[in-house]
């Protein structure tokens, strides 16, 4: 009887840390959204339910920012980057994996080398190489310095690792050459491989504020967590209402993506130590 | 052989992408330290090591350094403490395990942007949630973000908060690594869950720790989106972070060989703190 008791006060415990612990994570996006959709008048009231839902914090937030437009930009920057990076990674991971070359291994030394440097060396010079291209204010500039990174090369790389030679072997003998053999059987049957490298890329520039801010000038073509960086931070006189708004609309799409696919979001994440 | 041509032209976009944004700019990021140029004028003046003389003599860098390294001490025993507690919860045979861990890793998925702003409201000394629950319980409302004192702490709880669920997978990894073998010998020598806590989770968790100290270091001296948009990096540049004072000098004051230098030290700092960590944590790995 003591036993059970113990072990239901334990089980109490344990509960009351893990849900404690998913409020403290969880309440303030719902407190983020409702700011949102609550009066101005109540935005700084305490009440967890509105006495009144408007939808006027998104209607000035669309006044003064085109939010549609920084959506778009998020989407062509974050998915030209994961483009890239899946191409050229897959191809370098299928290289260093599988065929012979002089000098591969010291490629490979190298790669692991350059996840080690911290992008704040690389950022003034990318400026001045995107200022002297006139890569300023385009999306040329914005994608291809920061597209490709080690760390794709790198995951391809073990996973190609473990796919059984005589499949390779095989399509050789059937004629295939190396480029079919990546992207008609390679790449089909390395889905985990392509998912994580693509989820992690892609949450990469989404996110990102530093690069943005230096590339893009023209409000038409920022992403939109640049746009709402800024905007919040012109001094939206007390407009927290709407600074939450287009929090939200910046938070949606990953956060959607995210209990859409959550497992290899945590995988994918998990498994590689990302990037801040 | 034809294997052997194909590996090179499949490596070749990834070599001009190395050579092109990374090996270029990590020599030309040397090159600038040595120069005097604001991006514009047309002569590049070779100033030996007179940036590094400014270095050393720039109280705003040493404050900044300083914030930073503040940031980071409490930021990791932050991260460390908390995600423990979560991860060893998690690791119990429970109920809706699955929920708990999505809903702690919400916040690593979010934009940096996003948390910034929603904590900078929830902070916020006049009409911030936070706030008004203190003085709903009778406390006096804290400064959070305007006051020296509380201005980085503040971020550094919210840099946890973002990551805290990324931390926690990482524990969670390890604590199921650990042989359930140990803690049954252990039960059988009469050991009790706390003795068993600190002298089997613990010490098997140690590459986990090692993980968790050197990416929160790395993530630490990179700290630029929260600063930059809850305190600007005030008051009186208490919260101002060596990132943003690199993007102060070299996009606000066009001193670009100044901020490569700046640049350069902050790279050699990071890789040399990881690289002492990592000596300093293997050491204790012990199975």
């Amino acid at each position: 009887m003591g036993r059970k008791i113990g072990d239901m006060i334990k089980k109490g415990c344990l509960y009351t840390v893990l849900v404690a612990g998913a409020v403290m994570f969880v309440f303030p996006f719902y407190w983020m959204v409702l700011a949102s959709l609550k009066t101005p008048e109540e935005v700084f009231r305490l009440d967890l339910i509105p006495s009144r839902v408007t939808l006027d914090s998104y209607r000035y937030m669309f006044e003064r920012i085109p939010v549609w437009k920084g959506l778009y930009n998020s989407f062509v920057f974050a998915g030209s980057v994961t483009l890239i990076t899946l191409i050229f990674t897959s191809m370098a991971g299928y290289a260093l994996a599988r065929l012979k070359f002089r000098g591969r291994d010291m490629l490979f030394s190298i790669m692991l080398l350059t996840m080690m440097i911290p992008f704040q060396l690389l950022m003034i010079p990318l400026y001045i190489i995107v200022v002297k291209l006139h890569w300023m204010n385009s999306f040329a500039g914005l994608i291809l310095p920061v597209s490709v990174n080690a760390l794709g090369v790198f995951i391809f790389r073990q996973f190609f690792l473990t796919v059984p030679q005589e499949l390779i072997d095989a399509a050789r003998i059937d004629g295939a050459g190396e480029w079919r053999i990546l992207f008609q059987i390679m790449m089909p049957i390395s889905k985990p491989a392509v998912v994580t490298v693509a989820i992690l890329t892609f949450m990469g520039p989404w996110n990102d504020l530093l690069w943005p801010l230096l590339v893009m000038r023209d409000q038409q073509l920022m992403p939109l967590a640049q746009m709402a960086t800024l905007f919040g931070l012109e001094g939206q006189g007390g407009q927290w209402g709407s600074i939450m708004a287009v929090n939200t609309m910046l938070a949606l799409p990953v956060i959607a993506l995210y209990l859409f696919f959550q497992r290899y979001f945590i995988e994918s994440v998990g498994s590689s130590g990302m990037k801040g | 052989m034809k294997g052997k041509r194909a590996g090179y032209w499949l490596v070749l976009p990834y070599v001009v992408f190395l050579l092109v944004f990374m090996a270029y700019p990590v020599l030309f990021s040397v090159w600038l330290t040595f120069h005097d140029w604001n991006i514009v004028s047309p002569d590049i003046p070779f100033v030996g090591l007179e940036n590094y003389e400014r270095l050393l003599n720039d109280d705003l860098f040493f404050k900044a350094l300083w914030n930073t390294l503040r940031f980071i001490l409490i930021n990791i025993p932050l991260q460390i403490g908390l995600a423990l507690i979560l991860a060893v919860a998690l690791n119990q045979p429970l109920k809706g395990r699955g929920f708990f861990r999505g809903a702690y890793f919400l916040p690593v998925v979010t934009s940096g942007v996003v948390i910034s702003f929603l904590w900078a409201w929830m902070l916020s000394t006049d009409d911030g949630l936070i706030n008004g629950l203190l003085q709903k319980a009778g406390l006096h409302p804290v400064p959070w973000l305007t006051s020296e004192t509380w201005a980085i702490p503040s971020i550094a709880w919210v840099a946890a908060w973002k990551n805290l669920g990324y931390y926690v997978v990482i524990f969670l990894a390890g604590l199921q690594s650990i042989p359930k073998q140990l803690y049954e010998a252990a039960r059988i020598d009469g050991a009790t869950p706390l003795q068993c806590f600190f002298r089997i989770t613990i010490p098997m968790l140690n590459p986990a720790m090692l993980l968790v100290v050197i990416l929160s270091t790395i993530n630490g001296f990179q700290l630029f989106t929260e600063p930059y948009i809850m305190t600007g990096g005030g008051p009186a540049n208490s919260s101002l972070s060596v990132v943003m004072y690199i993007y102060k000098n070299a996009f606000q004051s066009l001193d670009m060989g100044y901020a490569a230098t700046i640049g350069l030290v902050l790279a050699l700092i990071i890789l040399s703190v990881s690289m002492i960590q990592k000596r300093l944590l293997e050491k204790d790995v012990t199975y």
